[in-house]
């Protein structure tokens, strides 16, 4: 099959863009969206031309590295997919197809369809772990853990930290994100001491970010390759409401 | 309390206390136009009511929704101009997956609340604006029914409502969510019961000018 991309290229931080048209000629239905790519910067190489940076690492939709806003979706038109794990066959032949890269004011464009997103760690650093104390390996299953708590903790677990909510929210806010992250230590007991500051503290660094806040479009839980809930937002609300009030009283802000 | 009001979330849960404060005054105050349809004696006796033994509590509730209505929109002033910030630069191809019209529209619906409302207290509470050239206090059944019988009196009441019941359908669903009182659900983004709600309010305050304008409430 055949089509013709649309690719915003951009040399650098902050040097001027524009989206450059590529003829993609002999592409197989089977391939992914980046190995489509890549065949096109294939052809570019040998031409002398720059290839098209854009994010990759696993390749099996697990690692949160590849990312592109295609035909104006996040991770393309596939529910529930990373971009990795997109294929051709998802589009006709003969389409056009624009691939810009995630806009945010927190994702500046390092090269063509690569993003910074190193607001995302500062968020986990600022509250997304467990303190746990030395010594002994625990037993396993020492801990009795309700079946849909746990449910709950890896479903929002499953966040891969590539940003696919960000880019998808017209308020370009970061609360899917920060959200799992805090629904997902908060939901099991080894995250209780640590949930209500965690909350704040995470909530207070995806403000300092400059994500904007949330008005429950629903964009990010349609883009999430991992389909989480906008129900982790409704959590993380609920644990910083409680975190303003019962922080204080037991000491650990 | 300094770190919750410049919080982004600090200030959608502000939002949300204000809106349903307002959702709360809609109720009681769609339930009292309703009232026109018993008749001149029914509705204006009850307005009797409210100037009179109860002046004290209806004076008290003006006070807690201006400082209502004002939160509402600074924040809401506040939370969007944060949102343009965090994407300078916006994309060339961009579609929409989940967002509702109801709520791409909170903010122009809000803007055209925020001239209806001023409208509405100089029409029908101070006699201020009045398109029929005749107010009389006290007669409440009049002066609506005078005034709805102007074609664009009543057509602007129903464009403010339509704007109203959108903004109540993604409102009144969002707010619990904002509030984290929202229990998990297989499908977050349905949310009937603030359809009912939007529903029951739209038709309750469309009603009134519809009659009038229709000749069915004279
Ligand atoms: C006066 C003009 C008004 C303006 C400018 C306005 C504006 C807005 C905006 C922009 C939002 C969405 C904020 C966001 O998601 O970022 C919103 C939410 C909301 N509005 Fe209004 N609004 C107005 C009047 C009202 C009235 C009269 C009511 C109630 C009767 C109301 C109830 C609500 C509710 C319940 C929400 C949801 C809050 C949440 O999602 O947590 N608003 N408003
Ligand atoms: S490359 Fe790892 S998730 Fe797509």
């Amino acid at each position: 099959m055949k089509v013709t991309l649309r690719v915003w290229r951009q040399r650098g931080p902050g040097a001027p863009g524009r989206l450059e048209r590529y003829e993609a000629d002999d592409v197989s239905p089977e391939m992914s969206f980046l190995e489509m790519l890549d065949v096109v910067n294939e052809k570019l190489i040998a031409a002398g031309d720059l290839p098209i940076a854009f994010d990759h690492d696993c390749r099996e939709g697990i690692c949160g590295s590849c990312s592109l806003m295609i035909d104006g979706v996040a991770h393309g038109p596939m529910q529930g997919t990373a971009t990795c794990q997109l294929h051709m066959r998802s589009f006709a032949d003969g389409a056009e197809i624009v691939v810009e890269p995630w806009r945010a004011r927190a994702f500046p464009v390092i090269r063509d369809l690569v993003v910074d997103r190193s607001a995302l760690d500062r968020i986990i650093q600022a509250g997304g772990y467990v303190s746990v104390d030395t010594g002994g390996a625990p037993d396993g299953n020492a801990i009795p853990i309700a079946k849909a708590a746990v449910e709950r903790a890896m479903d929002a677990a499953q966040c891969i930290g590539c940003g696919a909510c960000v880019a998808a929210c017209p308020n370009g806010s970061a609360s899917l994100f920060t959200a799992a992250k805090i629904s997902h230590l908060g939901l099991l007991p080894q995250g209780q001491p640590e949930r209500y500051r965690r909350a704040l503290r995470m909530v207070a660094q995806m403000d300092a970010e400059s994500f904007g806040g949330c008005s429950w479009f629903g964009e990010c839980q349609e883009a999430c390759p991992k389909e989480i809930s906008i129900d982790t937002i409704t959590r993380m609300n609920a644990d910083f409401i409680r975190g303003g009030t019962v922080a204080r009283a037991d000491g650990s802000r | 309390m300094l770190r919750f009001y410049r919080s982004t979330v600090g200030k959608k849960i502000l939002m949300a206390v204000s809106g349903i404060i307002g959702i709360a005054f809609l109720i009681l105050h769609m339930l009292g136009n309703l009232q026109i349809f018993q008749g001149p004696a029914k509705l204006n006796g009850y307005a009797a009511i409210l100037h009179g033994p109860l002046a004290e509590v209806v004076l008290a509730q003006r006070v807690v929704l201006l400082v209502a209505v004002v939160v509402h929109v600074v924040m809401a002033w506040q939370l969007t101009m944060r949102a343009r910030a965090a994407r300078p630069v916006g994309y060339v191809e961009r579609r929409s997956q989940a967002a509702t019209l109801a709520s791409r529209t909170m903010r122009i619906g809000g803007v055209l609340l925020l001239v209806f409302i001023p409208f509405h207290i100089l029409h029908f509470t101070t006699g201020d604006i009045r398109p029929a050239g005749t107010f009389t206090p006290g007669n409440v059944y009049g002066n609506a029914v005078a005034s709805f019988r102007i074609p664009w009196v009543a057509a602007f009441y129903v464009a403010a409502m339509i704007a109203l019941g959108l903004h109540l359908y993604h409102g009144a669903w969002s707010s619990v969510r904002t509030l984290g009182i929202a229990g998990p659900r297989p499908h977050p983004l349905h949310r009937p019961a603030a359809l009912v709600l939007a529903l029951a309010l739209w038709l309750g305050f469309t009603a009134v000018p519809v009659a009038i304008a229709l000749g069915w409430v004279r």
